[in-house]
């Protein structure tokens, strides 16, 4: 009877933001003598599995209660198509895995943030990221978040179809998924995680400071980080281990400078995608960080 | 619709000012030069935008002695003479009513016969707009404000700030007679800090006499500027409990939606019971207030998104190019029949029109209605816009439908009436969760007015012969 119970473990720690080893010990206590804890290992094997998880549980809150959210054909779409594509660019390339991961967290990010006058489009920026991971690479690391990428070469290329909705979350929503991106930094124990809350501390002391500075009540930046594009933006782009800095100095820096290149073009500029195009300029310069701060490289799978 | 019923005709009500006679709006605020004490509850705005041209046509429903009007603004930029403009009320009426939730009515037909059914349009009251000024610059610039422009539009006398110190602006306000409300200090100051202008109006008397018009007029401002906002903090600081605001948008591209606040769509496309027809401003004031209330007032409601080209079913025409140009559509061409004058439905006049209601040529306007009510807690920001590209059409409608209530001969028709108390029962429920009514009460109502839960079926007794002659006189 007992072992029923134990698939409660997961969603309870993950919801939950309980330390991996508490939750480790309780799903084992509740394993049949003899068993072994396969699934869980398997989970906590690769951090992107949670993101997977929670960005999929994100996407169905907002197909059933946003007013303005993606159908489930558009997820179709581009999850279609970034899986197919990553297929075939492996086989193109000689590489010896398929990965669905990868091209599965593209594909939620861009049914979540990117909107389009046209479905065709979905395909498009789909399409878009996966090849720009395998084309655009510099020192054996690409270049571009691929989410990322497909959002800015798309807004750029097709201004009067594509735009990107940072309001469309309520509160409840914001708060839940701010629980679920902290319950997967404890639990993957993702080293290279810490960027996300660079990168959310840098853009609150902006946020906080310009408040401050224009002697604002602070509703006003506590409203402004209520922001879902916001959170999705620190734990599922900025914090792509792949493209960001291998050195913690180096990430700090990085994020730092998204930030402020973000907050100004969003303030300053009036470019409601600010971000977007923050991280898409950073990232250019991962190589030029990486060569001056060295560390060991990261890789998903090997924690 | 069922199959045993076909569509004629449509009713349509147009839901219009169903804001109170003595509300009075805004995304700046009223100050009251004589003190009287002002509301700021409902204000109707117009925002035009194409690229980083705006148009902001501002219409309020003062009600108070224009004397005591004044209103400041903040703008993004500086405002010279030509960039002012007074509008027709009639325009935004004309607008509102065409974006207007809408109550639609459908009649079943006999289900052993085809039937028909009738139509009829129904337009509710506009509503007037308002506005202001009186002038004289005293020593401003000694209290770091200097005045950019000073002119006179119409009934309205005009002066654009510019100021360093929200204390010399306050002060300078203060002496000008523009009665502050409390706390606006702090709200000038960040505006300061941000380089917008302000942009304060009184009403010329004189002017406003000479003018002849028992109401002051909407005042349009067009400006360039990538800042896409409006101001709507300072308007919560001498209100009275919460604001109300319904903005209207005309863009090329598409819908507008505020960004740093989530949409949400108004319930639409719900049943509702017959006698709603004669309550429909109540039902909607009812309904949005629950909306409000699931929202936890923290949401920006979408009433109407729509290409200008059309509506189906309308609740008024749609609007002629020559009056989208006048409200900021400068991207339209002056069209070529612009002399003939194209009908605008007179408050409180029912009138027939077909359905849908097609308009020649598209006109490349988009139309987005947004609703929403607020205060300094659950909007603590002044509302950050974008342009869409979404052109996905949206419409509060509400359906009416009469059941029939002639003699039936057939079996369907037995079953027709058998089924209505449960269909009453639907709409009762409907009703009551969208407005928070309680359902006892809308059954009762519904008993009273046409909708009886236990409907008999009328059994048809004429001989065959009556029936044949009657049928032909029909």
């Amino acid at each position: 009877m007992r072992e029923h119970f134990r698939f409660l473990v997961f969603p309870v720690c993950f919801f939950t933001s309980l330390p991996r080893r508490l939750c480790m010990r309780l799903y084992t206590a509740l394993l049949a003598p003899g068993e072994k804890t396969d699934m869980f290992d398997y989970l906590c094997r690769d951090p992107r599995h949670f993101q997977i998880l929670s960005l999929g549980s994100l996407l169905t809150l907002i197909i059933l209660w946003s007013d303005f959210g993606p159908t489930p054909l558009v997820f179709l779409l581009t999850a279609a198509t970034t899986l197919s594509t990553q297929f075939a660019l492996t086989k193109i390339y000689g590489l010896q895995q398929f990965d669905f991961r990868s091209p599965l967290i593209s594909a939620l990010s861009l049914s979540i943030l990117l909107k389009a006058s046209s479905l065709l489009i979905f395909p498009l920026a789909a399409f878009l990221a996966i090849a720009s991971k395998f084309t655009l690479r510099a020192n054996d690391k690409h270049i571009f978040n691929p989410a990322n990428f497909a959002i800015i070469v798309t807004l750029t290329a097709l201004p009067d179809h594509v735009w990107v909705s940072p309001g469309q979350w309520g509160s409840t929503v914001w708060l839940g998924f701010a629980l679920i991106c902290l319950g997967i930094l404890v639990l993957s124990s993702a080293r290279r995680g810490d960027i996300a809350l660079f990168f959310l501390g840098s853009w609150a002391t902006l946020t906080f400071g310009r408040a401050l500075w224009l002697g604002d009540p602070m509703a006003i930046p506590i409203h402004n980080m209520q922001s879902g594009a916001l959170l999705i933006f620190a734990f599922f782009m900025i914090s792509d281990p792949k493209t960001t800095p291998d050195h913690v100095a180096g990430r700090l820096i990085f994020a730092a400078i998204t930030a402020l290149i973000g907050f100004t073009l969003q303030y300053g500029l009036q470019v409601r995608e600010g971000i977007f195009y923050a991280l898409f300029v950073t990232c250019l310069f991962t190589p030029v960080i990486d060569s001056l701060l060295k560390d060991y490289r990261y890789q998903w799978g090997k924690i | 619709m069922g199959e045993n019923m076909i569509r004629l005709f449509v009713t349509v009500f147009a839901l219009l000012a169903f804001v109170p006679a003595s509300a009075h709006a805004f995304c700046g605020f009223y100050v009251a030069k004589a003190d009287a004490s002002l509301f700021n509850k409902a204000s109707k705005v117009v925002l035009s935008r194409s690229e980083n041209r705006t148009v902001i046509t501002m219409a309020n429903d003062f009600h108070g002695d224009v004397e005591d009007f004044a209103i400041v603004i903040p703008v993004p930029a500086v405002i010279t003479k030509s960039q002012v403009n007074v509008s027709d009320g009639k325009i935004i009426d004309h607008l509102d009513a065409y974006t207007s939730p809408r109550l639609v009515e459908y009649y079943d037909e006999d289900p052993c016969a085809m039937r028909v059914m009738e139509e009829m349009s129904m337009m509710r009251s506009a509503m007037p707009m308002a506005a202001v000024a009186d002038g004289a610059a005293v020593n401003a610039k000694a209290l770091g404000v200097t005045i950019l422009e000073e002119y006179s539009v119409g009934e309205y006398d005009i002066q654009v700030l510019d100021a360093q110190q929200s204390e010399g602006l306050l002060t300078w306000l203060n002496q000008e007679g523009y009665k502050l409300p409390k706390g606006a200090e702090k709200i000038l100051k960040s505006y300061i800090k941000q380089d917008m202008k302000f942009f304060v109006t009184k009403v010329n008397l004189a002017e406003f006499e000479k003018s002849g018009y028992s109401t002051l007029r909407p005042l349009q401002v067009a400006y360039e500027h990538d800042k896409f906002m409006l101001p709507i903090r300072l308007g919560t600081l001498n209100a009275e409990g919460d604001q109300e605001l319904i903005l209207f948008t005309l863009t090329k591209e598409g819908r507008v939606e505020p960004t740093n606040y989530r949409t949400v769509k108004i319930p639409t496309d719900s049943d509702v019971p017959l006698y709603v027809k004669d309550a429909f401003g109540d039902f909607y004031k009812a309904m949005f207030s629950e909306a409000v209330k699931k929202e936890e007032m923290k949401a920006v409601f979408l009433e109407y998104a729509w290409d200008m080209a059309w509506c189906d079913p309308c609740a008024a025409d749609p609007l002629p190019n020559d009056d989208l140009r006048r409200l900021g559509a400068w991207w339209l061409d002056v069209s070529p029949d612009s002399t003939v004058p194209v009908p605008v439905p007179l408050p409180g006049q029912p009138r027939i029109m077909p359905s849908p209601m097609p308009m020649p040529a598209p006109v490349n306007v988009f139309v987005t209605r947004l609703h929403v009510r607020y205060n300094a807690e659950t909007f603590p920001e002044d509302l950050v816009l974008q342009v869409t590209n979404d052109r996905q059409n949206f419409q509060g409608r509400y359906v009416m439908r009469h059941p029939f209530n002639g003699p039936v001969s057939c079996e369907a028709g037995q079953e027709y009436y058998k089924s209505l108390p449960q269909r009453f029962e639907r709409e009762a429920q409907s009703l009551a969760s969208l407005t928070g009514w309680d359902v006892q009460e809308v059954r009762e109502k519904m008993s009273k007015n046409g909708q009886s839960f236990d409907i008999k079926p009328k059994t048809d007794d004429r001989k065959w012969w009556e029936k044949m002659w009657e049928e032909e006189e029909k």
